[in-house]
């Protein structure tokens, strides 16, 4: 199954690549990471998403907790949550295709951020099936590039990963 | 405020830690701290010729104590030399802190002249390290290194400082923390009383139980409560290669050691029982043989102060995380405070059972009309000439199991082996780690052939000090234990397994400035090992020559259950 895993991390050089450096040395899969810095300057927060039985699961959060520089971890597909991942997408666009682009681009609630005369791109916000539908719908074959921000997420109702 | 250098600082961090030794090996980025180091007598600095034995005599002495032991080397290739030291530990959860030396810190991340990245190096193999950024953070970093080490699981943590940090001029007020706190690491400090007292109901209603300890036993302190519980419950206790000791291994209700070279007796037990106590143990691939036939009517409690190691491999159906200490002292008071007894008929049925399996059993080695001697009957002699009360520090082969196998532990601490890197040459600076703690006490390394020459140079180290260790070197002309696997998997294809032109040992010893003592009968054994150990002030390089063709058995059947084993050459359950 697929999880998504936020991680509170201390703000400190070398950090990060003791999280991406436990994943590789433990055979744990990652399908996106993203780190950036809080509103408190001493944290930085990580979501990582990743697939493997219950079993793999528990080990990766229990490995990550015992990470001196991890200060919280928590599993936000074990409750209500809600998951975003940005996508900038360029297309080959020319003749009756950047209509097309245009109109799936509404109905999927992205936008037109940048337009030559033969080329579109596009910047859509949702969860990471969100976009691949929208991949899909259009087709990979005149994707010139995709650049995906990799998936961020947060608990629903009150509750929330802090110190 | 006294103001000192980063230099001093490090070296007066160390004696505030109550460091007496220090392990190590100068070079270029180090020269600060060696000349601090020169300029006062409060911690000693021992001087090695490999940084790897630096690294194995402090983890040899956080074995015997308890308390982190503290190596130095310099950068690059001195750091590069340690990282097996550090592996080492790592993998049996040894406290230990290894200063590293580093390029100065403009430098860092040009390629300069010595410069490695250790931070990267050694950050699969540490529980955490620290680069130096400023002056005044040292004490600070070393008392949270030490911190790290000995709480919780202990481990080694680097420290690496570069060069300018240490620099003589540059002077800051010194300040040494009594505590320190890290808001991401709260180790835990006692069990969940609630699933301890699941526990507790579940030890006393089973019927087939076996206590299963480990390491966490013996580094978390725990044998006194772990004997004491066995011995109320009357249930068996088996320990695993690293846990040995933390059980007396003369006492009745030790069934010895379990997993791919553990007695019959252990292993049917485990694969028997109908509960599992396992407590500071990790249901490691050697002790389990295939997970998927492992005990199949067993349930298992888990007691280990990691929750990581808690269902890693064997799901546990109630884990508790704590202390071994803590929780056992908990299940005693429960105990004490209970009505209830275990079921008296069915330990008597267990026993008898169990018993059963020791005759059947009972013989282990045989000695055959070859003149031969047995490494086995090394062992026994020597477990036999100390008293079994000797500090016992192995290499890895064949000579490490028949140690473990036939040294009757009967106190903690006492067996000193690279368990789960299985470290070739980690024998004699753990030996010596040992004994210059210990000087009174009874110190060997056995060893073979192969092993000892994987850091031989340390008899200098040894003549130096004067290190009186013992070395037992079962000779047996081959990579034993290689050889074994080719035997019973490559129809005796012993490719690389056997060495020519062994060196002659006790010439070798005599350069060092030792004594050598050459054994070829089993007569002579016993008159030399006590000649040996009556050497109280020398050390004496015993080479005993023994049957090349002697295997390990039992010897676990790959990827079966626990019960499925090779008991001799020809025999299997
Ligand atoms: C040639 C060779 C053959 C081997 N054959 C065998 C064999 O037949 N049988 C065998 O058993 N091993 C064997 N080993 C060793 C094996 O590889 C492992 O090292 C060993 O089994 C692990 O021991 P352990 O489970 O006690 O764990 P350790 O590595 O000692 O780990 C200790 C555990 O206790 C926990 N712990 C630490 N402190 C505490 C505390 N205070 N309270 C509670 N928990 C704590 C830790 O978190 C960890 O989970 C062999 C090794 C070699 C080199
Ligand atoms: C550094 C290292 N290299 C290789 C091995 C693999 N290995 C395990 S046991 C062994 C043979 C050890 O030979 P020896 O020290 O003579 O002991 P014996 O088995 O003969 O008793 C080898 C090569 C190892 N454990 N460590
Ligand atoms: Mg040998």
């Amino acid at each position: 199954m697929r999880h998504i895993i936020s991680v509170l991390l201390e703000n400190e050089p070398g950090a990060l690549s003791r999280v991406v450096g436990l994943f590789s040395q433990r055979n744990f899969n990652i399908e996106s990471l993203t780190v950036a810095p809080t509103d408190d300057e001493t944290l930085s927060r990580l979501t990582v998403t990743t697939v493997g039985d219950d079993r793999v699961v528990e080990q990766i959060t229990k490995q990550l907790n015992k990470l001196i520089d991890v200060v919280k971890v928590v599993d936000l597909t074990e409750g209500e949550h809600i998951e975003r991942e940005l996508m900038m997408i360029k297309f080959k666009a020319a003749g009756a295709f950047r209509a097309e682009v245009k109109r799936t681009a509404d109905i999927f609630r992205g936008q037109i951020i940048d337009i030559t005369p033969n080329t579109y791109t596009v910047q859509l916000v949702g969860s990471s099936a969100k976009l691949d539908a929208f991949i899909d719908a259009l087709g990979t074959a005149s994707i010139m590039e995709v650049v995906r921000s990799g998936v961020s997420g947060i608990a629903r109702g009150e509750k929330v990963l802090s110190l | 405020m006294e103001l000192l250098s980063g230099a001093e600082m490090v070296v007066r961090a160390l004696r505030d830690e109550g460091v007496k030794f220090i392990y190590g090996y100068p070079g270029g980025a180090l020269l600060h701290v060696y000349d601090a180091i020169f300029q006062q007598d409060e911690v000693e600095h021992i001087l090695v010729r490999h940084e790897q034995a630096a690294t194995h005599m402090a983890d040899a002495y956080a074995r015997a104590t308890g308390k982190a032991g503290v190596a130095l080397v310099t950068s690059g290739p001195g750091a590069t030399n340690a990282v097996t030291g550090i592996a080492t530990a790592y993998m049996d959860s040894i406290p230990m802190v290894v200063i590293t030396g580093q390029v100065m810190s403009h430098l860092i991340g040009e390629d300069a002249f010595q410069e490695t990245d250790m931070i990267g190096i050694s950050r699969p193999i540490v529980k955490h390290n620290f680069s130096v950024r400023s002056v005044e953070e040292i004490p600070e970093i070393i008392r949270k290194a030490f911190h790290i080490a000995e709480t919780g699981r202990p481990g080694p943590v680097v420290v690496d400082i570069p060069k300018d940090m240490t620099n003589p001029t540059d002077r800051f007020p010194y300040v040494f923390p009594k505590q320190v706190k890290l808001r991401s690491y709260n180790p835990v400090t006692k069990g969940h009383s609630g699933q301890i007292k699941k526990a507790f109901d579940l030890l006393m209603s089973a019927k087939r139980p076996i206590i299963y300890t480990g390491g966490g036993v013996i580094m978390g302190d725990a044998s006194e409560e772990l004997t004491e519980l066995a011995r109320a419950l009357n249930y068996p206790v088996t320990n695993t290669l690293m846990g040995l000791g933390g059980y007396p291994g003369t006492d009745p209700l030790f069934v010895g050691m379990l997993g791919m070279h553990g007695s019959y007796e252990a292993n049917m037990v485990m694969h028997h029982s109908d509960l599992i106590l396992a407590i500071g143990a990790r249901f490691d691939d050697r002790v389990t043989n295939g997970v998927d036939k492992f005990c199949p009517t067993a349930k298992i409690v888990h007691i280990d102060v990691d929750p990581a190691s808690i269902s890693k491999t064997i799901r546990a159906d109630v884990p508790i995380v704590g202390p071994a200490k803590a929780v056992l002292e908990e299940m005693l008071q429960l105990l004490k405070a209970s009505k209830k007894t275990p079921d008296q008929e069915a330990n008597k049925t267990w026993w008898a059972q169990i018993n059963e399996w020791r005759t059947r059993h009972g013989g282990h080695f045989r000695t055959d009309d070859s003149e031969k001697m047995k490494p086995q009957q090394v062992i026994e002699m020597l477990s036999k000439v100390t008293g079994g009360d000797a500090y016992i520090c192995s290499d890895v082969g064949q000579h490490q199991m028949f140690a473990a196998q036939y040294y009757k532990f009967n106190k903690p601490n006492r067996w000193i082996n690279s368990g789960g890197l299985g470290t070739m040459g980690f024998g004699l600076p753990a030996a010596m780690g040992v004994k210059m703690n210990f000087p009174d006490a009874d110190v060997a390394c056995v060893t073979g052939e192969g092993s000892i020459q994987m850091n031989i140079q340390e008899l200098s180290t040894c003549n130096q000090y004067n290190i009186p260790v013992k070395i037992i070197c079962l000779n047996n002309g081959s990579l034993g234990m290689v050889r074994q696997w080719q035997d019973m998997n490559y129809e005796s294809r012993h490719s690389q397994s056997y060495m020519e032109s062994l060196p002659d040992f006790i010439k070798l010893a005599e350069a060092y400035g030792h004594v050598g003592i050459k054994v070829d009968k089993y007569s002579d054994l016993e008159a030399a090992m006590v000649k040996a150990f009556a050497m109280k002030d020398r050390l004496v390089f015993m080479d005993i020559t023994v049957d090349p063709h002697e295997h390990v058995y039992p010897m676990q059947v790959p990827r079966g259950s626990m019960r499925d084993m090779w008991l001799s050459k020809t025999e299997r359950t």
